[in-house]
């Protein structure tokens, strides 16, 4: 009897690289070694803002071992690139003006590492001091100089987003219960263990490769081919293994290109290792943001509007901003109904280390805010917060007010799930004081269908190589960070193809081989090139099914993937061939097979001025439980469980889906209790893993992943994302059981010991007065 | 580049091995640039993250704040003498099994730490576990299915 293939999806299986990993063989960027290698060292600027009038490297040419440096006004120094191409405004030194304290602004070459730390010391950089813009709300002031070009109206405002849907003001007239604040969010920084690095090696060929630790080989490509002004087919981008990203990884670097103008001005390889400071520094960190809202609903709890203002700090460059400024507005609505939405964004340029991408992007703050006034409204109407949740959850198959298309939803199951497991009924304004309940919940894009650039290629192409050897050679440039992409695209292709995971090998570290993907970004990767990846491995099995015809004189698409490697035929099930006897079959005249498939996603939204922002083929969706033991005499929030429900469509691989989830909440957590990037006068104070409370091992308390499956109807076996939407709702739903523990409402985060004590504090003296 | 340096002779993974180092090079500098060790990740440089945490006399130790010139003559273990010959220890077995790694950056240095753990208590609770790794950080996983690798590693160990 032949059984029919049992799958490689579903369930749990290692990462194909994690031998690589528990054993210190894998190759991440500063493991990389190149014979004549040159070490580079950074100058950065003293100064939040300044014009650079002179570098002197005249002290660090005397050290033996001084190389080479490079100074702003060299060729390539001040070229334009960003990974948005509405707002290119990075470069890779100063051009013409220093944007913030810590950014770079001169670098230094040398034989080794030790001296070219000398030599950054020794390089004397002399400034002109200008004013700097460091509050938000000054940068949204008219100016004589702005910090970029096409600010908007002569002010620092990098981007303005004005939206409204249905009948806002309407809304708030008719509610029985309104809910308002202004929530104040620190910026936080990505915190991947791997510091950021390159190696530009120069080849002999004229061609250069820059071996970086990217979550984005393709728009470094780009970006790098501009610097260089070389055709982007003269440089190589390679990506090694790299030690998270988050988000952080995800832009190209000034210092990438400052890297390759050395290694081309040296003729020699040339390596950046940034320290740990450096890492603060380059940020792209999630925005610090001021989040004013109000939300209605009338007396049976079913919400009517939200109104939202952003005030979002960009720091000095631009990066995905356009993004994160439309996403703190239009995200804000999902995973509910609502027939009314006012959203104001305004993203400023200030002299601080950039804000970027990060785990969330754009939908964690507005997701905060949105959750504490949901939970506010639940106590005012005498609701349960999972209850009203319920009640106002976004169906599956509709559009949403802003013309998002919704289609898989596994949002209500995710509440109910925990509910149930966290013992919520029993728990919920019943725990003694001090210890506190609460609930959080979410939505995310499963990619972002509309491409950064606007061209027709596949957001994600797929290529196997099948020849002799009976391997499967997949070639993508889909970036796995750690999250498990090129486990996923062996499991998509052996699913596929009906043959084990231990004959493909992934080949998805070289722009030279992989086809086009837009890289680890937006929780694109799992439904676009996982979809690719299926239908290159379906497009395989296609050559295998007319070689088995070929060989039997039966009809080929007849033949289906039986488990032990074989084909058999559905009409004659004894009639069955082996992949091998296929293969070679296949390979007959023709040689390797070469076969691809690709993803696009489908044109989606509405016509309005920014209606692609927030498109995605399909989101996910998240209900989270904490609970918090509060001191109240202290103001220090334990988190002693964390209940994670998330909706990915499908689990590919169980163990790795969990794996984002926990990795989700601890993040989370970190922006929840301990994690702010401290600033004084545009100096960042506290750029080291001891003064940045990452949460350890100790702090992190069990959590229990659940996941629902609500089996996507487009996404690659039913799956859609599940690394990023897991993050948003662990804060609203700490500070809701700090409520719920101490009965005080928490609106900036960090929630740390001295800001839930203040509101403690306060709320007895306001408490006291009443009583008096 | 006259440093002052110094001719040293390591035992690393049971291994003599010598090397010529600057006098203020850390152990990290001279596993990772002279011996060729580059499984010992840098982290932070700081003692701040553990990514750098290999064994001395058994003991989990921060390369990065040792001097190199401290340990000659001691017994040095970094995670390529963790599996024995052709075999994979079974802590690295039960953490692949786990997803104890995602990124990977991190996971010498907890593997190094757990395993000095594992040797001085072989059934350790959860609590146990995340106490003897407070001086690693992970980013990817909260730590859950490290913990579990650890736990797993343990039961199977004692079975």
């Amino acid at each position: 009897m032949t059984l029919a293939f049992q799958g490689t999806v579903g369930g749990r299986h290692r990462l194909v690289d994690a031998m690589e990993k528990s054993t210190g063989r894998g190759m991440y960027v500063e493991d990389f070694v190149y014979p004549g290698m040159l070490h580079c060292r950074l100058v950065r600027a003293d100064h939040p803002h300044a014009d650079i009038d002179g570098v002197d490297f005249s002290k660090a040419e005397e050290l033996d071992g001084f190389v080479a440096g490079l100074a702003p006004g060299e060729p390539g120094t001040g070229a334009r690139f960003g990974v948005l191409p509405i707002s290119e405004d990075e470069s890779a030194l100063p051009s013409p003006r220093s944007l913030y304290s810590g950014g770079i602004v001169a670098a230094v070459a040398c034989e080794d590492e030790v001296t070219a730390r000398e030599a950054a010391a020794l390089v004397r950089v002399t400034y002109t001091l200008l004013d700097p813009v460091l509050r938000p709300k000054d940068a949204l002031a008219e100016t004589d100089c702005p910090l970029h070009e096409g600010t908007v109206e002569g002010t620092n405002i990098h981007k303005k987003v004005d939206q409204e849907f249905g009948d806002p003001d309407g809304a708030f007239e008719r509610a029985s219960s309104v809910a308002e604040g202004t929530f104040v969010f620190h910026g936080i920084n990505h915190g991947f263990t791997e510091p950021i690095g390159c190696v530009a090696v120069p080849e002999a060929n004229g061609r250069m490769t820059l071996v970086s630790a990217t979550q984005v080989p393709h728009y470094l490509h780009r970006s790098l081919a501009r610097v260089l002004d070389l055709p982007m087919h003269r440089v190589r981008i390679i990506k090694p293994l790299v030690g998270g990203g988050f988000g952080g990884k995800s832009d190209p670097f000034p210092h990438e290109m400052v890297a390759a103008l050395l290694a081309r001005k040296t003729g020699r390889p040339v390596k950046l290792i940034f320290d740990r400071e450096e890492v603060f520094l380059n940020n792209h960190g999630r925005h610090p943001t001021d989040y004013k809202i109000r939300i209605a609903a009338d007396e049976e709890g079913n919400l009517l509007g939200l109104d939202a203002f952003a005030l979002i700090d960009g720091g000095a460059w631009g990066s995905f901003g356009v993004v994160t400024t439309y996403y703190n507005g239009v995200l804000s609505l999902g995973p509910y109904r609502l027939p009314a939405f006012k959203y104001s964004g305004r993203r400023v340029y200030t002299n601080k280390p950039a804000s970027g991408a990060m785990r969330g992007h754009g939908s964690v703050n507005a997701r905060f805010a949105f959750e504490t006034c949901l939970d506010e409204i639940a106590e005012d109407l005498g609701r349960d917060p999972i209850d009203l949740r319920i009640q106002n959850a976004l169906p599956a198959n509709t559009t949403t007010l802003n013309h998002l298309r919704i289609t898989s939803n596994g949002f209500v199951e995710c509440l109910e799930k925990v509910r149930e497991r966290s013992g919520w009924a029993e728990k919920h304004g019943k725990l003694p004081y001090g210890r506190g309940i609460g609930v959080g919940c979410g939505f995310y894009i499963s990619g972002s269908a509309l491409p950064i650039h606007r061209t027709r290629t596949p957001q994600s192409t797929v290529h196997l190589k099948i020849d002799l050897d009976g391997g499967i050679t997949i070639h993508s440039m889909a970036a796995d960070i750690g999250q498990g992409s090129d486990t996923m695209l062996t499991q998509c292709v052996s699913e596929a193809m009906g043959v084990s995971m231990d004959r493909c090998r992934v080949k998805a570290r070289d722009t030279d081989t992989g086809p086009l993907d837009l890289g680890s970004y937006s929780s694109r990767v799992t439904f676009m090139a996982g979809n690719a990846a299926l239908r290159a491995g379906e497009a395989a099995l296609r050559k295998l099914q007319r070689a088995c015809s070929r060989l039997t004189g039966l009809s080929a698409e007849e033949f289906e993937r039986g488990e032990g490697e074989i084909y058999f035929h559905r009409s004659n099930p004894s009639v069955t061939v082996s992949f091998e006897d296929a293969l070679t079959e296949a390979l007959a005249d023709r040689g390797a097979l070469a076969v691809k498939g690709i993803y696009r996603a489908p044109k989606l939204g509405g016509s309005f001025k920014g209606s692609g922002a927030g498109l995605s083929p399909t989101y996910s969706y998240q209900a989270f439980v904490a609970e918090v033991e509060v001191d109240p005499e202290t103001g220090f929030v334990r988190a002693q469980k964390i209940w994670a429900a998330h909706d990915c469509g499908r689990a590919l691989n169980l163990t790795a889906v969990e794996g984002q989830i926990e990795g989700s909440v601890h993040m989370g957590m970190g922006q929840a209790l301990t994690e702010e990037m401290k600033y004084q006068k545009g100096q960042l104070l506290n750029g080291s893993l001891l003064e940045y409370k990452i949460p350890t091992p100790i702090e992190t308390p069990e959590i229990e992943a659940i996941v629902v499956e609500s089996i996507d109807p487009e996404g690659p076996l039913g799956a859609k994302e599940c690394g990023e939407g897991a993050l948003a709702p662990v804060i609203p739903a700490i500070a809701n059981a700090i409520h719920d523990a101490v009965g005080v409402r928490l609106r900036e985060v960090p929630m740390t010991p001295e800001r839930v004590l203040a509101a403690i504090e306060k709320a007895a003296k306001v408490q006291t007065h009443a009583d008096s | 580049m006259n440093r002052p340096g110094r001719l040293l002779r390591l035992r690393v993974n049971g291994h003599i091995r010598e090397v010529y180092c600057r006098d203020a090079a850390t152990l990290l500098d001279v596993l990772r640039e002279e011996c060729g060790l580059t499984g010992t990740k840098r982290g932070c440089d700081l003692g701040t993250c553990g990514c750098c945490a290999i064994q001395v006399e058994g003991e989990p130790t921060l390369s990065c704040l040792t001097l190199a010139a401290e340990v000659e003559g001691k017994d040095l273990r970094t995670i390529e003498g963790l599996a024995e010959a052709e075999r994979f220890a079974p802590l690295q077995e039960a953490w692949a099994d786990a997803g104890a790694s995602q990124c990977g950056f991190c996971s010498p240095g907890f593997l190094m730490t757990a395993d000095a753990l594992l040797a001085r208590n072989p059934s350790p609770s959860r609590v146990e576990i995340r106490e003897a790794l407070a001086g690693n950080l992970c980013r990817c996983t909260g730590y859950v299915k490290i913990v579990d690798a650890v736990e797993k590693c343990a039961r199977e160990g004692s079975s």
